[in-house]
């Protein structure tokens, strides 16, 4: 999961603890993507047992068991050798695409107009307006919060953010309308067969 | 707070009989101060007849057309065109520039209608397409501008003085991405100053700037986003 390497990129910076890794990781991303905590420190264990990073120093006792105390959570991180070869692999590899993330809303339509009881063009509206709701909200970030004149890297990269939300939610929509469109199109063809078929029954009556 | 506009049960039938279209089916639509309305629907689905009645380019078949307080079937043509000079800004679909006029001839040409000394009307127009990005373009004729620069000498027209309405269709649509968001940015600001807007765009990424979009249908409002906003302000209304 891009979290992983996502943290392990930020550390590159220098040594952190937990918390500033999450604040780092939120300066960047806004709240798009939460981190909890415990996530953290379970991702940053992970590293640590696979020789990604190493901790700098401890605020308790060594050799401590117990991930949760907060002692541990005194303690900071840094990336290894190791660490720092994985994170320029990491952005030397695109992101693989052949796996596409799960899309409820393709999956639901998908079966939606295949059942008979089910008003679809209903159900594209309302995720139409969910949507634009949506990118209206973004839209408000945009041009009001930090995003809108970046002057930090961070703030730059929040407002690239917010870019990738407002391009998905748009081509959602753009796709909305298409399916809209298209759905119309097969429910006029289906009428227009409906009234061409009894036609074609009279005339084959007429002819016997 | 009294909408600048208000389109109450308004219909629009064009043609007759066979050949009869039911371009807008009792549509109720307001627009506040301060407010910015998107309108989105598929095309024909009546987005440019509700905004040339909301400017009064077009009587409804029933229904009423009401501009700050007026109901516009209640003025005469002159009085009519005189609401369309002074309190409406009317962007159109293909711009409506007149060939023989500059940029800022164009743009000053309601202000002169309206009374304005010719200097005046000058100043004015040089300072809306100055808010347009296109300044150094003031003395140019429609034909030695791209269509960009056309629609922004249109949307200049629009602005130019105290519009206390602005209607707008597709006013990105000539427009690449940077440009279409100063557009918007502009449209934006003149509602934020207390103008009220309603804007027909196909892009969603454009209607996100408004405080409410509102979807067409085969003339019908079928649905609209951020409806909340103008029920909290009846609700404050109710308060008062
Ligand atoms: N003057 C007219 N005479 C007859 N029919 C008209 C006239 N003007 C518009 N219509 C019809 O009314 C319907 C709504 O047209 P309108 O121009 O409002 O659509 P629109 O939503 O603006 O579409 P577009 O996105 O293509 O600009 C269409 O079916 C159109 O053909
Ligand atoms: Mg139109």
């Amino acid at each position: 999961m891009s979290i992983r390497q996502a943290m392990l990129a930020i550390l590159e910076q220098g040594p952190m603890y937990g918390y500033q890794l999450r604040a780092e990781f939120e300066q960047r991303t806004g709240e798009t993507w939460p981190l909890n905590i415990g996530q953290v420190y379970t991702t940053l264990t992970r590293l640590e047992r696979d020789g990604l990073v190493e901790v700098v120093g401890h605020g308790g006792a060594d050799e401590t068991d117990q991930a949760d105390t907060s002692s541990d959570r005194q303690v900071s991180y840094r990336a290894t050798e190791a660490g720092r070869s994985e994170v320029s692999e990491w952005f030397a590899t695109p992101v693989p695409r052949s796996q596409p993330p799960r899309d409820e809303l393709a999956i639901k339509l998908a079966i939606a107009v295949t059942l008979p009881g089910v008003d679809v063009g209903t159900i594209i509206q309302r995720q139409r307006s969910a949507t634009m709701a949506s990118l209206q909200d973004y839209t408000r970030l945009k041009r009001t919060g930090r995003a809108a004149t970046p002057t930090e890297p961070a703030d730059l990269a929040w407002s690239l953010v917010l870019d990738a939300l407002v391009f998905d939610a748009e081509a959602e929509v753009r796709w909305l309308d298409h399916c809209e469109a298209r759905l119309r199109r097969a429910a006029a063809d289906a009428t227009e067969v409906r009234r061409q078929a009894p036609a074609a029954t009279t005339a084959e009556e007429a002819a016997r | 707070m009294n909408a600048v506009l208000h389109l109450a049960a308004v219909s629009r039938i064009h043609g007759e009989g066979a050949t009869e279209v039911h371009a807008l089916r009792s549509v109720t639509f307001r627009a506040h101060p301060g407010e910015l309305v998107a309108v989105m629907g598929p095309s024909g689905s009546g987005k440019s007849t509700l905004l040339t009645l909301a400017g009064g380019l077009d009587a409804p078949t029933s229904g009423s057309v009401w501009i700050e307080g007026t109901d516009l079937a209640s003025l005469d043509n002159a009085g009519r065109a005189r609401i369309r000079r002074t309190s409406v800004g009317y962007v159109f679909q293909d711009f409506n520039l007149i060939p023989a006029l500059t940029a800022a001839e164009n743009v000053a040409l309601p202000r002169e209608l309206d009374g304005e000394k010719a200097r005046i009307a000058r100043r004015l127009a040089l300072t809306a397409l100055e808010e347009v990005g296109i300044a150094d373009l003031a003395d140019r004729f429609p034909d030695e501008m791209s269509g960009g620069q056309q629609q922004r000498v249109a949307i200049a027209r629009a602005i130019v003085g105290e519009r206390r309405l602005i209607l707008a269709d597709e006013p990105t649509g000539a427009l690449d991405t940077d440009t279409g968001e100063e557009i918007l940015r502009l449209l934006r600001t003149r509602c934020d100053a207390g103008a009220a807007g309603v804007m027909v765009t196909h892009e969603a990424r454009h209607a996100a700037w408004a405080d409410r979009v509102v979807f067409l249908r085969d003339g019908v409002v079928v649905d609209e986003t951020g409806s909340d906003e103008p029920e909290a302000l009846l609700a404050d209304e109710a308060s008062r």
